[in-house]
């Protein structure tokens, strides 16, 4: 590709960018490891509920409180209000609990993790080892490592391996573990939070998550604390029929601060396999939390065979006055997506962000927005999402942006631009907007448009050829978005907008 | 259902439901689409913001009848009047039904012609899909009058629907037939009260080439509830505009539904909506929906609302391209004014695109009258008030240029004046 060389670096595109358009393959980790698992018989039932909680040797009060949720979902109908066409899920005819034999008895320490475990999370760049910063990202070394360092908690299938410089979070007071652990050892701070965000019987999949839970991470950063790292939660689906329901609980408390990354893979299979997560996040009085996440489940193959159906709750409550939140996500990967992260704007002055890139090729499809509640006063709220169709696939932007009457002088800002690569695919946007008092002041813009012609004659006419001129094209559309992602995570998100639209072009 | 079982204000409705002569195997067709479809619930999607408990009650909520003070809106206006008296066809007000170029029949005639039979229901029963219409259906089954217009050239002047409300309980359902054919072109004008509750549907067919102008006034009369419905299919280089002016009302609800099926065609439809709860409650519901099946059309949504006093303003717009729609240029805009604390404005407006060469865009705005509008104009001597409505005049004149004819543009304005006059503060 010597016409790389010459490419002039357009504004919003760096040179990382063509690099990378030049390592373009297909699914990078569709491979599995091959380690001996425990299963839970298949199905889900009160037998299996308990039988989950027993393994993570919980108290009696979250066993019931699984159980409850269980007993609100079987009454619950699967939501059908999405533009997506969601095949037939035989929710008995999956195995809800999956865990490597070696993680029986917990290790330790981080040494005596099972060698196959680690080296899988080697290969996916997310070290395990403290010393390092997360692979994959070049131009980094000239940063110092100190101010890099990213602490990670990985989940394989149902349980959590391992979780780096605990010791080093602990010193600044920091909790980081996954739940199981959490709740435990700090089973006061879940009881008060868990649920609270997110309530049992939220919706079908969450009250799914809320009985079949089997790990995730919790992070609780005290009063006036700045997390002295980025916080990551590495999650990886390995075994066959095997559902991943896992469960995140945030709480910042007041005046505090963390960056929390998340990133998930799985292996390339015929049949899809489900994935029901829920996220809480509590940011109280002044405190501030941006979640990340780079979404790259395996989507399935060009025929649309297998894939990751991926049914996710993320809520952030801002409790306090002035608190903030922020949403980033790309989402590239599940051949379903469904996943609308949202934030309760109830303290005064508080803050919501949603920035959004959603990819969707070959048969994927994608149902994806966020919810902005303004209940406080003087509430702000952004929203920045951008829609790539390519293929088969369908994209929908799907929001809801409510000013409560007591929401006086807030204000809502809401870009969705859409996409489209190829005339067999679909972009839709579905935004639905409350306002209940007038001296708030919400605008929304939606526009749908397709590759400029102008732009990729330009890039071509410069020796890129169609593929690589459309991946620029489309780093420059998706800019806003992965600006606001945290550096490593950007450079990521690049490589993948690329990766994803490969074949979407001629 | 046993006797002791008490039927639902819904299955009463339907058991109600009784065909009118003419238009049978049409009139079977809507019915049993109703009894499928069923009435609609708060939890309808479509009706998530709107409560339809009052369109689905057996009887009307009695509304008295309203004289207006203001002269007829179209009074002035050379055109053909057609005058409908609680829903009935009313001869002696009504001018005599001949015009060259234009061919106009009454429905409870029942009319045994070719065009008005194809016609008859064709459209609505298009129109369920994928969204269900209930009430339009019940009126495709019930209607009990209405007018049949084929025009074949150049209309030489407006029609003229012109409805008046005398009974308190007057439920009237119209159902109306336009159809252009090819080149023809009309103005259609709508206005008065017509009926305590009143369930409107118009059937607009516009040929290749043809021109349709709707320009209609729901108005004043404040206890109205009306759900009217407007499904039209626009064939290559067609032409569809419509544009309605409401003021106060109970309940409104306007349903359009616009069918591009040949290429080059055009769709606008507009509509301002001014609400003062001061006289009672004001809930307005536009629900448009537009799709592309055809190359290079062109649709426009143009919706403002003007609220105070606790007044409610339902946008539901969408715009659908099909595939193969290529060029399609589709834009909507819905915007509201709310003049106090404790009006609402709740909106949807929906792009569901499945072609790529297209442009296709939507905003909406929702907030307070601009403060340093207001300042300049109060610095420069103009009084609070007067500014202020000068300032809403401004902001519904997008909608109102949407009116290609000056004469319509500035008898809305007249309209749009004396609801300010009488609504400040």
């Amino acid at each position: 590709m010597a016409g790389v060389d010459q490419v002039e670096v357009r504004e919003g595109v760096d040179r990382e960018t063509v690099e990378t358009v030049q390592n373009m393959g297909t699914y990078k980790y569709g491979w599995d490891t091959d380690i001996e698992m425990e299963y839970a018989p298949k199905g889900v039932n009160t037998d299996i509920v308990r039988l989950i909680s027993d393994k993570n040797k919980e108290p009696e009060w979250m066993t019931e409180w699984r159980l409850q949720a269980f007993s609100r979902w079987e009454d619950m109908p699967k939501p059908n209000w999405a533009l997506l066409k969601v095949p037939e899920i035989d929710f008995q005819d999956q195995y809800y609990y999956a865990r490597p034999k070696s993680m029986v008895e917990k290790p330790k320490s981080l040494d005596e993790v099972d060698p196959k475990l680690l080296a899988t999370y080697e290969k996916l760049g997310i070290p395990l080892k403290e010393q390092m910063i997360l692979a994959g990202v070049e131009g980094a070394e000239d940063i110092n490592l100190d101010d890099r360092q990213i602490a990670v908690d990985a989940v394989f299938d149902s349980v959590s391996v391992g979780t780096t410089f605990k010791d080093k979070l602990a010193e600044a007071g920091v909790i980081f573990c996954s739940i199981s652990e959490a709740i435990q050892e700090h089973p006061e701070l879940v009881k008060k939070y868990l649920g609270s965000v997110v309530p049992q019987a939220d919706n079908f999949y969450a009250a799914l998550n809320s009985a079949v839970f089997s790990d995730g991470s919790f992070v609780y950063v005290p009063p006036g604390v700045r997390c002295p790292m980025e916080l990551s939660t590495y999650f990886r689906i390995n075994a066959e029929n095997t559902g991943q329901f896992e469960r995140t609980l945030i709480i910042a408390d007041k005046g505090s601060y963390v960056s929390y990354l998340e990133g998930c893979t799985a292996p390339k299979r015929d049949t899809a396999q489900l994935h029901a997560a829920v996220v809480e996040i509590i940011v109280e009085e002044d405190a501030e939390v941006k979640y990340s996440t780079v979404q790259n489940w395996f989507p399935g193959d060009e025929d649309g065979k297998g894939g990751i159906y991926n049914f996710v709750t993320k809520r952030a409550d801002c409790r306090g006055d002035r608190a903030k939140v922020m949403w980033t996500q790309v989402e590239t990967g599940s051949a379903i997506t469904w996943k609308y992260p949202s934030c309760i704007l109830r303290g005064n002055e508080s803050q919501g962000e949603f920035y959004s890139i959603a990819i969707a090729n070959n048969w994927q499809q994608a149902d994806t927005g966020t919810k902005m509640i303004h209940l406080g006063k003087d509430t702000r709220s952004r929203i920045v999402s951008k829609g790539i169709s390519a293929g088969q696939a369908q994209n929908t932007y799907r929001g809801l942006v409510s000013m409560h009457p007591k929401a006086t002088d807030s204000r809502n800002y809401t870009q969705c631009d859409s996409l489209l690569i190829g005339d067999k695919c679909g972009a839709h946007t579905v935004p639905y907007i409350e306002v209940k008092n007038n001296s708030s002041r919400v605008e929304h813009e939606a526009t749908t448009s397709k590759v400029d012609d102008d732009q990729l004659f330009y890039c071509r006419a410069r020796g890129m050829d169609e593929e690589e001129a459309v991946a620029l094209v489309v780093n420059g559309f998706c800019r806003e978005v992965l600006q606001a992602l945290p550096m490593e995570f950007a450079m990521e998100a690049q490589s993948l907008v690329a990766i994803s639209l490969e074949g979407s072009v001629g | 259902m046993s006797a002791v079982e008490k039927m639902t204000p819904a299955e009463t409705r339907l058991a109600r439901v009784s065909l009118p002569d003419g238009f049978g195997p049409q009139r079977r067709a809507a019915l049993e689409r109703l009894n499928a479809m069923g009435l609609p619930g708060r939890r309808d999607e479509y009706w998530r913001w709107t409560n339809p408990t009052d369109f689905i009650a057996p009887d009307p909520v009695p509304a008295a009848p309203f004289s207006d003070d203001e002269p007829e809106i179209f009074g002035e206006i050379d055109r053909l009047k057609i005058v409908f008296r609680d829903g009935v066809f009313d001869a002696e007000a009504s001018d005599e039904l001949a015009m060259s170029g234009v061919e106009i029949l009454r429905l409870a005639d029942a009319p045994d012609v070719n065009w008005a039979s194809s016609l008859y229901g064709t459209l609505e029963a298009n129109g369920q899909d994928p969204v269900k219409r209930p009430f339009a259906a019940l009126n495709t089954a019930s209607a009990t009058d209405g007018v049949l217009i084929r025009v074949t050239g150049a209309a030489e002047k407006p029609v003229s629907l012109i409805y008046t409300h005398e009974s308190e309980t007057s439920d009237p359902i119209l159902h109306h037939l336009v159809k252009l054919e090819e080149g023809a072109e009309i103005t259609v004008l709508e206005n008065g009260p017509a009926g305590a509750r009143f369930n409107k549907l118009m059937e607009v067919d516009v040929a290749k080439g043809a021109k349709f102008h709707h320009i209609r006034v729901q108005g004043r009369d404040h206890e109205r509830r009306a759900v009217t419905s407007i499904f039209t299919r626009v064939a290559e280089e067609g032409l569809f505009k419509s544009f309605t002016l409401t003021s106060n009302g109970v309940l409104t609800r306007n349903e359009c539904v616009i069918d591009i099926v040949g290429d080059d065609a055009n769709a606008h439809v507009a509509g301002a909506a001014l609400g003062d709860g001061k006289t009672g409650k004001f809930h307005h519901d536009d629900t448009v929906f537009i799709t592309h099946g055809a190359e290079r059309g062109e649709s426009r949504q143009v919706f403002k609302k003007v609220l105070k006093n606790g007044a409610e303003g339902i946008f539901q717009g969408k715009i659908l391209v099909k595939p193969g729609a290529q060029k399609t240029d589709g834009y909507q805009i819905s915007q509201s004014l709310l003049l106090d604390e404790n009006s609402q404005f709740l909106a949807k407006p929906e792009l569901e695109i499945y072609a790529d060469d297209v442009q296709c865009s939507h905003g909406s705005t929702t907030g307070a009258i601009d403060e340093t509008a207001l300042f300049y104009l109060r610095s420069r001597g103009v009084p609070e008030e007067e500014a202020t409505a000068l300032l809403v005049l401004s902001f519904v004149a997008d909608a109102i240029e949407e009116i290609e004819e000056e004469r319509f543009r500035d008898a809305i304005l007249t309209r749009l004046e004396g609801w300010l006059a009488r609504h400040r503060g």
